[in-house]
């Protein structure tokens, strides 16, 4: 996994609060910036797609590893 | 490009039927939509400081019920006094080892998020409801300014 400034572990939540915590853990970082987010919700795969398309912050990286998600998505 | 806007109907005063306004209402506006919910009739419930939301499986054959409940305790079983706050306890703990936020959680997201609450005024009237049982920050209006922003909403549901 490359680098990141920023982690956010959304494990155990549901829809659509991966989305919403990472909304508001972006809204604190710099542009160019690049968030990790951890979740559980098979749901966010589809969802950090969208949030991404929507919002204009680039997904970098989607993968699933152990059982986890894992998303990279650099602020714009 | 001009910000997308999110205008909802909130009709509904049980616990099932809250999730939907405040979830597509927070995303919405996690996703840079400009949200405004109007809350009229059994919606209101749904902006009282203190929730007391219930759900119930009557009337509702497509809720599913843990161990098989709707079938060895057909519908007269789910009248007996009790029965609902049990039921609503048990989709309270099933919510809450899912990790489902709680209705408490998605409505202060909702405010953080600057999405406008509006009371339907008409419905405060009809019930005799005092404005001191509602959350702070809401505002009271009717169906006129509803459309004001219904109008020039993308995205317009009524739930």
């Amino acid at each position: 996994m490359a680098d990141f400034d920023q982690e956010l572990d959304a494990s155990g939540l549901n829809c659509p609060l991966p989305i919403l915590r990472a909304k508001k853990t972006l809204s604190g970082m710099d542009a160019g910036q690049i968030l990790h987010i951890i979740a559980t919700d098979p749901g966010s795969v589809k969802d950090f797609e969208a949030f991404s398309k929507q919002t204009g912050n680039e997904l970098l990286e989607s993968k699933e590893e152990g059982g986890k998600f894992h998303f990279l998505i650099k602020k714009t | 490009m001009d910000e997308k806007k999110l205008a909802i109907i909130a009709t509904k005063g049980s616990l099932d039927w809250a999730y939907p306004p405040f979830i597509l209402a927070s995303t919405a506006a996690a996703l840079g939509y400009e949200t405004q919910i109007f809350f009229t009739f059994y919606g209101l419930q749904l902006l009282k400081k203190k929730l007391a939301l219930e759900v119930t499986p009557l009337g509702n054959p497509g809720m599913p019920m843990p161990m098989g409940m709707d079938k060895w305790f057909p519908v007269l079983g789910m009248t007996l006094p009790g029965m609902q706050g049990m039921v609503t306890s048990m989709m309270k703990q099933k919510m809450k080892s899912k990790g489902v936020a709680s209705i408490e959680e998605l409505r202060e997201l909702c405010i953080e998020a600057e999405v406008k609450l509006i009371a339907c005024q008409m419905t405060v009237d009809l019930f005799d409801m005092d404005r001191a049982v509602f959350i702070d920050g809401i505002e009271y209006a009717g169906a006129a300014a509803f459309f004001e922003f219904a109008g020039d909403s993308d995205i317009c549901l009524y739930i």
